[in-house]
């Protein structure tokens, strides 16, 4: 797939380091490096597909997506213009066009607000719907997402896990935003319910032409919902392409060993299994050359992957990888 | 980093497989806990039958609040109040009905020939005992051994799990091990005293795939080496496919169906089953609309009568809405809990 022409979303050599204390009474600083020189580009009604690890920076890029982290260098452009320029006001307007779902409803939902209430409050301060009219809207997003219109007068502790997950994207929904960043939303829900939350999703990516960058550690489940993926390591992607593509021939070794782990609904297919050694590096440390070369299984290894670090190429029609062997 | 395994010194491997025809080391037969709650009881268990003979690799999946966990502790009778094992259950381990020992006794067999691991490395280990410390207590509760020695086998336990640098790790505290070196020493004390049966419970699911990849694979060569039978407790069908031979499904309570691993696989007799296998996303799968199950695992306060699958079952009509159907034969060496067995498909099981 050819990348879009003017993407609604464009994020172009971005970086996000935090300093932080540490050590006695916060006597040292250490700088992590949770997001380093990322791109990547999202059109309208176009899905894409972000995975990666725990501590690999993938939350941290979806907050500085919306800006809700100050990134250190790069661009955030959304349908053309860059967030990190905008005054406060702008963005405040801006912001209604991206919302967020979490993979814990909780997150955007207030325990003592009825779910009416916490979906009424986007309407009211975007200015979209008062009064009467307000309710019916709300009543509306309940039916959307699959709740009942009664569901406006319930609490959210008194929701199951799929009935919050939904009422949290019905939450989202109301301001009419073109770009929603999911950020692990089905990760706390049972295998059941999961299927039914991400054919909502589907539904209603179809249904209102909406944009997704969906986040997940689940490669099965990126794979039902995006046409176009990146893997995330260390803070960098290190490939990125078409699913089919990068699924049936992943071409940076991380994504080889991180496909061969995945477990297979299937006892009859047995694929060998690349398993990698050790823990992820730290991002406050990160290998310098290549930063999964400590690792890396790949037999070709040698002083490149040790000493520079490889850039995205393109190693198929549409796919890029970030490995000297590749 | 992880070494290929070797066995802790001086002891016999590997351990002899019985026949399966010998009787089965774990069998557990109409085990039933409550929990009373306010909103009632609930039935968390309900009647389950289930066995593992030496040194296989069973399975126990299903969604949350199935019962899988609370069945698992009921073997090791670790229920603790509001929850009660009912009378008429049976745990049988190894020949003695756990149910009926002296509390001494129980603890003798708990964490010696039958272990558990949990799902939360960062809670199931004391934060202020060295984690070396932790698997020498253990083979000293169990065994008539000098400090000296435990200490050296509890050395030679963290080389087992993959753990680089034991005899410094061994003197290390819960906080200072990334989540996969805490799991690493969680199977290290559940195996110091080489246990005949280890229950898993979602031994991996709070780790990345690549370690739990990492982690399974050395449970699996430490399970070839000891010969003990694994009972594996997880939600993740994958896993399942991937290490058991058999497997149990478990739905509200109860075990809905039984059968062959490739066979379960291959055709899901329970119409749970079979919503399952289908609602779950593959990652060699092209890209398509999933089949969810509609509705919600209901509360185990309010199991629904008749089937208690039947709410959200496609195919249930009158008598699943009347009465529990009983595991009924569905192949060779296979059963599910299902009134389409009884009546055939055709027969008057039309909705």
């Amino acid at each position: 797939m050819t990348p879009p022409v003017t993407p609604l979303l464009d994020v172009t050599d971005l970086t996000v380091h935090f300093t932080r204390r540490t050590g006695f009474f916060g006597s040292r600083r250490e700088t992590v490096q949770a997001v380093s020189g990322v791109s990547l580009a999202i059109g309208r009604r176009e899905t894409l597909g972000l995975v990666g690890e725990s501590g690999c920076g993938k939350t941290t890029l979806a907050r500085a997506v919306l800006r809700l982290v100050e990134k250190t260098s790069g661009t955030v452009r959304f349908d053309g213009q860059d967030l990190f320029a905008l005054a406060p006001e702008e963005l405040r307007r801006m912001r209604r066009r991206l919302q967020i779902v979490f993979q814990d409803p909780y997150a955007s939902l207030n325990p003592r607000m009825t779910i009416g209430r916490a979906i009424r409050e986007g309407l009211t301060i975007h200015k979209l719907a008062e009064g009467a009219a307000a309710d019916r809207r709300v009543r509306e997003l309940l039916e959307e997402v699959g709740l009942s219109a009664d569901a406006a007068d319930v609490y959210p502790h008194e929701f199951s896990g799929g009935q919050r997950q939904r009422a949290g994207i019905a939450r989202a929904l109301a301001v009419e935003p073109e770009l929603l960043v999911c950020d692990e939303p089905v990760s706390a829900l049972d295998v059941s319910v999961q299927a039914q939350v991400l054919n909502l999703l589907m539904d209603l990516q179809a249904r209102r032409g909406l944009s997704y960058l969906f986040i997940s550690h689940d490669l099965a489940v990126v794979r039902h919902v995006a046409p176009r993926v990146a893997v995330m390591y260390l803070g960098r992607i290190v490939e990125e392409g078409p699913a089919e593509e990068l699924y049936a021939r992943p071409r940076h070794p991380y994504t080889q060993a991180l496909l061969s782990a995945v477990p297979v609904p299937d006892p009859l297919t047995k694929r060998p299994r690349i398993v990698l050694p050790g823990d992820p590096p730290s991002p406050v440390n990160p290998p310098q050359g290549c930063p999964f070369h400590p690792r890396c299984q790949h037999p070709a290894k040698d002083q490149t992957c040790v000493s520079v670090r490889p850039e995205l190429v393109e190693s198929a029609p549409g796919l890029r990888a970030a490995c000297h062997k590749g | 980093m992880s070494e290929p395994l070797t066995p802790p010194a001086a002891v016999p491997v590997p351990a002899p497989v019985p026949a399966p025809s010998s009787a089965p080391l774990l069998e557990l037969a109409d085990l039933r806990v409550t929990f009373a709650t306010e909103e009632g009881v609930a039935r968390a268990v309900d009647g389950v039958a289930l066995t593992v003979q030496a040194g296989e690799t069973v399975g126990l999946v299903g969604e949350s609040g199935c019962g899988k966990s609370v069945t698992a502790l009921a073997v090791l009778r670790l229920i603790e109040h509001p929850g009660l094992i009912a009378h008429g259950s049976r745990v049988r381990f190894e020949g003695r009905d756990l149910l009926a020992l002296a509390e001494r006794d129980i603890r003798a067999v708990r964490g010696n020939h039958l272990a558990l691991i949990v799902q939360e490395p960062a809670s199931a280990l004391n934060p202020v005992l060295t984690v070396g410390s932790q698997i020498a207590e253990v083979i000293r509760a169990h065994q008539q051994v000098t400090r000296g020695a435990a200490r050296s086998r509890a050395v030679e336990m963290l080389k087992a799990v993959g753990i680089p640098d034991a005899e410094q790790r061994y003197g290390q505290y819960a906080h200072q091990l990334s989540g996969g070196m805490r799991q690493r020493v969680l199977i290290a004390i559940a195996l110091a005293c080489r246990p005949h049966l280890l229950i898993a419970d979602e031994p991996t699911t709070a780790l990345d795939v690549t370690i739990q990849a990492e982690i399974l694979e050395l449970l699996d060569g430490l399970q070839r080496q000891m010969g003990m039978a694994v009972l594996l407790i997880t939600h993740n069908l994958g896993l399942v496919a991937e290490r058991t031979r058999r497997v149990y499904v478990m739905y509200a309570g109860q075990i809905v169906e039984s059968a062959p691993t490739e066979a379960l696989f291959a055709a899901p007799a329970h119409p749970y089953t079979q919503g399952l296998m289908a609602a779950v996303p593959r990652p060699d799968a092209p890209r398509e609309r999933l089949a969810a199950i509609p509705g919600q695992v209901p509360p185990a306060t309010a199991w629904p009568a008749g089937c208690r699958f039947h709410p959200r079952c496609p195919f249930a009509w009158e008598k699943c809405r009347a009465e529990l159907p009983p595991l009924l034969p569905a192949g060779e060496g296979r059963e599910a809990r299902c009134w389409l067995l009884a009546d055939g498909p055709h027969g008057d099981a039309t909705p």
